[in-house]
């Protein structure tokens, strides 16, 4: 399996503070890879330099053989990386279908005269896409939802559909940062089913954070702990579970 | 967000423009109704056009007057400078055609100029700076003599009738309508509703920011022009600060996001200044009080001040009236 | 053409920087602790001055001119400057505290737009400019071939007294230290105790009396008061707060002499320069160093 994320020697400072520290590690494409650490260890900071919006101190970004350090965000995602975020960020006001619709834009092949006159070529283009996020929602099991106003919907449906506006970018590559957090059991193993579909059926390369330690060892292949912006441990589940470094950063000095 | 229902919308746009030539030809509408009601239609264009970067794109301008009064002075000084060669140029619609349009153009591209650096700002930053250019557009203005300078450009053919101004603004009202249905307008909502998730799905956020600036900016120059073509003068003042903060006026209190809201509102608060000055003045004859036109802007500021306490979101909030577009129905 | 800056430009543009800087520091303190653009600030100003003018009018018989009269009308402007602002914070900004930032930013433009035009329709004021009276009387200094007016030096002087003492305020009081406190972490402030509205409340008396006081010295200095003219001052002792860094005191005082000393200069060499000037001194700094001068650069957390 070949590297479908390669980070090579990536650090990061905030004025004298270090965020991230010498990181290089790959994520092999079709794995569903975790990363874990303390909170303020470094992870949010870490999807937001492979996604553009910080540009890394030193180092190199490399995703599918392309050097994607210091590009823009959204240029980044038109190659094919998505990401949700630790606070959901849903576009509120507009329904579950334009969320959805959004992230089929820069597909969009209808031009900016097309929208102002409603040409035969723009509504080609946006039945297209309209028929694509139906059926996106559909098989997230949203459909029902797909007119509603989005911030008017329960929370586990929200998180799912920052989910499903991710995969409507079709990447290759997703980035999920703390998509079980305040989920209750139930909605925690439909995840992570649902991650396990994104990666078989959408054929998507999971990289994700959590807290949940559930989730970390029920469905991550590789993982990789990290603290104060260092590298702990890295590997399979059960050694990184049984590793004495990790336990540390965790429970503390004795408490292995 | 819905689909425009644009066969209903013209149904209803020329019914209307026939009620009121019919009005206007029977005398019940005089010549006074209708210059208020063409100052309306101008300032849908221009509130519309605002609302497209305030409300749609969710971006602060401050100096959107100062677009339109690229466009009155551009689009003046073409049917000027013509009108000095030839006297038959006063008749010559296509020509005032042109000069609005390129007045626009002007407009638009002084918009992007503008809209690149400022875009990158944010919030407050982004607010000061385009007050700054609106204001910079304004002494310019004052300062070049050829077009008149401190006492204006005077002389400006009147080629703004009812109905030509009345067929811009409906043109003016479809095309930004069917823009923010299109896939650009949903970007540029999005850009209103999460920057950054907009710009993690793929979306140029610089790109669209400046887009509604430009659009926004080339409809205001059109506004600008029939606005000076009506009067027959563009003068410095009408373009300043203060003409941009009555235009937020109107803006929000038709609703940040609502074309219906800003149509109406655009109507509500012509005819509302006008009826104003007529109360004030017949107050001031009555009472033998001195009622200046000042309390006008008085009771507007108040007005201001107390939609923004009591109902931020305006008249219409973000929904549109079903005459204008339906929502989405499931199938 | 000669230099433009001699002696007696500097020590204009120093004048002309000190109201400035009046104006600026009520500007910078209020963003600071409520991150509010403050557009009716400069209309303060103008009520200052229009304060000052009624109380000499009315007064004047009965005080019998001269520096204790000017003193008294100093204080007076003051006051009037800093209760106008008091009301407006607690009649239209407060309601709005925890609200989207732009409806404050737009409440402020309806109260500035009440101020200027309820100014100009009672019929009593009016819109037409009147002539500010000499509270002391006008002697010029010659300083070489300058020209001194001593209006100019009593700005100056009359300004650094009040700046020192928001400085002392500032860094040797217990208000001075919760004003601090608020403006850097609202929250924590009030974990601490802090009546934060209070603090708030202070501040906008502060930040509108130096307004105020400001509105005096330009009235005896540059003797015509309109309903109008705190606009233009406003808006550029605004930039001038910006060029020095938002919400930064010394920034304030600094661009407000930089504003001050440019405009002067600029006014000596070209009169459209002089009136572009300030907008110039914008829109390089929003390119360039957003922040200000003595501003930090502020970080997003994602």
């Amino acid at each position: 399996m070949s590297a479908l994320l390669s980070i090579q020697g990536m650090s990061h400072y905030f004025g004298g503070l270090k965020a991230v520290s010498n990181f290089n590690f790959d994520v092999p494409e079709g794995v569903i890879y975790g990363l874990i650490g303390p909170n303020g260890s470094g992870k949010t900071t870490t999807f937001n330099l492979v996604t553009g919006i910080y540009t890394p101190t030193e180092g190199k970004v490399i995703f599918d053989g392309q050097d994607i350090t210091g590009m823009k965000s959204y240029k980044i995602v038109q190659l094919g990386v998505a990401r949700t975020f630790q606070n959901l960020r849903i576009f509120g006001n507009l329904s579950v279908l334009d969320n959805i619709r959004i992230a089929r834009h820069f597909k969009y092949e209808g031009g900016l005269f097309g929208s102002f006159f409603r040409t035969p070529g723009a509504l080609r283009e946006e039945k297209k896409i309209r028929q694509e996020a139906l059926d996106l929602l559909e098989v997230m099991h949203l459909q029902n939802r797909a007119f509603e106003v989005a911030k008017n919907l329960p929370y586990g449906e929200l998180r799912r559909l920052e989910i499903a506006r991710a995969l409507a970018t079709k990447p290759k590559l997703i980035l999920l940062d703390e998509p079980a957090a305040g989920m209750n059991p139930t909605e925690v193993s439909d995840l992570m089913n649902l991650i396990r579909r994104v990666r078989d059926e959408f054929k998507v390369t999971v990289f994700l954070i959590e807290h949940h330690m559930k989730v970390v060892m029920g469905i991550c292949e590789r993982i990789k702990v990290i603290d104060f912006g260092e590298t702990i441990a890295e590997g399979l589940p059960e050694a990184v579970g049984k590793d004495p470094k990790v336990l540390e950063a965790y429970l503390g000095k004795g408490g292995a | 967000m819905g689909s425009f229902r644009l066969p209903r919308f013209t149904i209803a746009a020329v019914i209307f423009y026939l009620v009121i030539q019919g009005l206007s030809l029977i005398g019940v509408l005089n010549g006074y109704y209708i210059i208020i009601i063409n100052q309306s239609l101008i300032f849908v264009i221009l509130t519309v056009s605002l609302n497209l970067i305030n409300g749609i794109t969710g971006q602060f301008s401050l100096g959107h007057m100062g677009f339109a009064a690229v466009g009155a002075y551009v689009s003046g000084t073409i049917t000027t400078i013509l009108l000095k060669l030839s006297p038959d140029v006063a008749s010559n619609y296509p020509i005032f055609l042109v000069a609005i349009l390129v007045g626009g153009v002007f407009a638009a591209v002084v918009g992007l100029v503008i809209g690149f650096p400022s875009l990158r700002l944010k919030g407050d930053y982004l607010a000061i700076m385009t007050l700054g250019f609106g204001e910079i557009i304004r002494i310019i203005l004052n300062n070049i003599d050829y077009v008149g300078g401190p006492r204006g450009l005077l002389g400006i053919p009147k080629f703004s009738t009812f109905p030509i101004i009345y067929l811009f603004t409906f043109v003016t009202i479809v095309i930004i309508r069917n823009l923010i249905q299109s896939s650009h307008g949903r970007a540029m909502l999005a850009v209103r509703e999460n920057e950054l998730a907009a710009e993690l799905v793929g979306v140029d956020t610089t790109r669209y920011k400046v887009l509604g600036f430009v659009i926004g900016a080339f409809f205001s120059g059109i506004g600008g022009g029939l606005l000076a073509h009506l009067l027959q003068i563009a003068h410095p003042t009408q373009y300043g600060f203060y003409a941009s903060a009555l235009l937020l006026v109107y803006v929000y209190a038709g609703g940040m996001g609502s074309i219906t809201g800003s149509i109406i509102s655009a109507f509500a608060l012509t005819f509302l200044s006008q009826a104003l000055l007529l109360g004030l003045d017949s107050l001031s004859s009555m009472t033998g009080l001195p009622f200046g036109s000042e309390w006008r802007m008085v009771i507007y500021a108040v007005l201001l001040i107390l939609i923004m306490l009591y109902r931020t979101e305006g008249l219409m909030g973000m929904k549109e009236a079903k005459l204008l577009i339906i929502e989405e129905e499931k199938k | 053409m000669g230099s433009i800056f001699n002696t007696q430009q500097i020590i204009n543009g120093l004048g002309l920087g000190s109201i400035y800087a009046l104006i600026a520091l009520g500007y910078t303190m209020v963003y600071g602790i409520v991150r509010l653009i403050n557009f009716a600030h400069g209309d303060f100003y103008m009520v200052g001055a229009y304060a000052a003018y009624g109380v000499f009018y009315l007064f004047n018989a009965f005080l019998g001119g001269g520096a204790p009269t000017a003193f008294l009308v100093l204080i007076l402007a003051m006051a009037a400057g800093g209760a106008i602002a008091t009301l407006a914070n607690q009649i239209a900004y407060k309601p709005l505290r925890y609200k989207p930032k732009l409806s404050s930013l737009v409440t402020a433009l309806g109260v500035s737009m009440f101020l200027e035009y309820f100014f100009s329709a009672l019929p009593v004021i009016g819109a037409s400019p009147r002539g500010f009276p000499d509270l002391l009387p006008k002697v010029i200094y010659k300083l070489g071939s300058a020209e001194i007016s001593n209006y100019v030096i009593i700005d100056i002087a009359v300004a650094a007294v009040l700046m020192t003492g928001l400085t002392l305020l500032i860094q040797r009081t217990k208000l001075g230290r919760a004003m601090r406190a608020v403006s850097q972490d609202k929250d924590a402030s009030k974990l601490m105790g802090i009546d934060v509205e209070n603090i708030i409340s202070w501040t906008f008396l502060i930040g509108g009396a130096f307004a105020g006081a400001a509105g005096l010295l330009a009235g005896m200095t540059y003797p015509r008061i309109d309903p109008y003219m705190g606009i233009l001052p406003g808006l550029k002792a605004f930039i001038a707060a910006v060029l020095g860094g938002i919400g930064n005191v010394p920034g304030a005082m600094l661009g407000a002499y930089i504003m001050g000393l440019a405009e002067t200069f600029a006014n000596a060499w070209n009169s459209l320069l002089g009136a572009g000037i300030a907008f110039i001194i914008l829109i390089i700094v929003l390119l360039v160093r957003p922040t200000g001068i003595l501003g930090e650069k502020l970080a997003d957390k994602i």
